[in-house]
């Protein structure tokens, strides 16, 4: 035996290195594995188009919907959303764009001609045109998606964030 | 300063004489076909691991556990890798068992002292073959469901207890959501715990007899 490094320093030290290097390609991908969902970025958000321009008479509330879908893991769940849109002048910007989920428990009320008020068909509540609440027991008015723009191809496009 | 504090550690831990008693302990001149029951051994704890990596995404349920399996497989980051460590290495499992105990069968380690560890081996490998059958259940898809099925009606062809048994493995006439559950429950606790135990004692049986080694001419 010649030298300072035996055979069994060399089976020890290779044993260390094999096992590092074995622990080091499970450990890192693992740590990936688990908090791979942090590192994921959550499409909540964006502009949403609802309806052409031109199909909203000035005066007139027009309905829309649209659906969101929401993806965890292998569950997707899809939303939809619904509400009015109010044209107050000929100014693309002066817009009124109301949701239709009643403030008071999220049923979807319903513009009545005759009544010249939305309708909530569980409670009986009612609201303005402009959302606000006439009568029954909502504690505020109407939501308002109060960020929206008009796109090159004349259609209104509303911001949606989640919640 | 490593010094000191690995001293402070042994003075309380006494990690060198366990060192020199488990890892340190003489062997007789062997080959590579004694260093399966260790190749079991790590392949045990690679299964164990990557096993309760994998319960961080799958879901036992009929509604969920296929989907959660494509999700481990194609939506997480190192799921794949996770996942077919998991898969390969079942069946390597079973085939190094299987390697180890026909080795020891024809070098004839199963002779006095070493009966007792012989006897933990066949647990052990029953234990092993248990977890394959009930693991295989678990991702969901048709091979999966037919294969449980006639394993099942295997078991259920044994005379007069065999109704008992079919129902005792699949919670019930047919398979079912209970049938996914407690084969769930057996594969990641009860077989997996029989067999941390077993392999406890039979560690400490190859220890306390060392590995038998080959008659020389005279014996």
């Amino acid at each position: 035996m010649s030298g300072s490094f035996s055979r069994r320093d060399f089976i020890k030290a290779a044993t260390a290195l094999i096992g590092g290097v074995i622990g080091a390609a499970l450990g890192v991908p693992a740590i990936g594995y688990l908090v791979d969902p942090a590192l994921r970025a959550s499409a909540k958000e964006g502009w949403v188009p609802i309806l052409k321009l031109e199909d909203v008479p000035l005066g007139k509330l027009i309905p829309f919907s649209f659906t969101r879908v929401q993806v965890n893991g292998w569950e997707r769940t899809s939303t939809t959303f619904s509400g009015y849109v109010l044209r107050k002048s000929e100014d693309p910007k002066d817009m009124l764009i109301l949701n239709s989920r009643c403030t008071h428990l999220g049923c979807t009320v319903n513009w009545k001609e005759d009544a010249q008020a939305f309708i909530c068909p569980c409670h009986d509540a009612k609201f303005s045109k402009e959302g606000a609440v006439l009568d029954g027991p909502p504690p505020r008015p109407l939501d308002r998606f109060e960020e929206f723009r008009v796109n090159e191809a004349g259609v209104i496009e509303l911001f949606f964030k989640a919640g | 300063m490593w010094k000191k504090a690995y001293e402070w550690l042994e003075e309380r831990l006494g990690l060198k004489a366990l060192y020199d008693n488990l890892l340190d302990r003489p062997e007789p001149k062997g080959n590579w076909w004694n260093t399966l029951g260790s190749a079991s051994l790590f392949l045990f704890v690679i299964q164990g691991l990557t096993g309760i990596f994998l319960t961080v995404y799958y879901t036992p349920s009929p509604d969920h556990a296929y989907d959660s399996i494509q999700y481990i497989m194609n939506g997480v980051a190192f799921g794949w890798l996770i996942r077919g460590i998991h898969h390969w290495g079942a069946s390597l499992m079973i085939i190094i068992v299987f390697v180890h105990m026909l080795r020891v069968f024809v070098t004839a380690s199963f002779k006095y002292p070493r009966e007792l560890t012989w006897l933990i081996g066949i647990g052990l490998l029953l234990l092993t073959l248990g977890m394959g059958f009930t693991g295989y259940l678990l991702p969901w898809h048709q091979m999966a469901y037919w294969a449980t099925t006639v394993g099942t009606q295997i078991a259920g062809s044994v005379p007069f207890l065999g109704e008992f048994i079919l129902k005792a493995l699949r919670g019930g006439p047919d398979l079912s959501a209970l049938t996914l559950q407690r084969f769930f429950a057996a594969h990641i606790w009860m077989l997996p715990a029989g067999l941390a135990g077993l392999i406890g004692v039979h560690l400490y049986l190859i220890i306390k007899h060392g590995e038998s080694h080959y008659p020389s001419r005279d014996e």
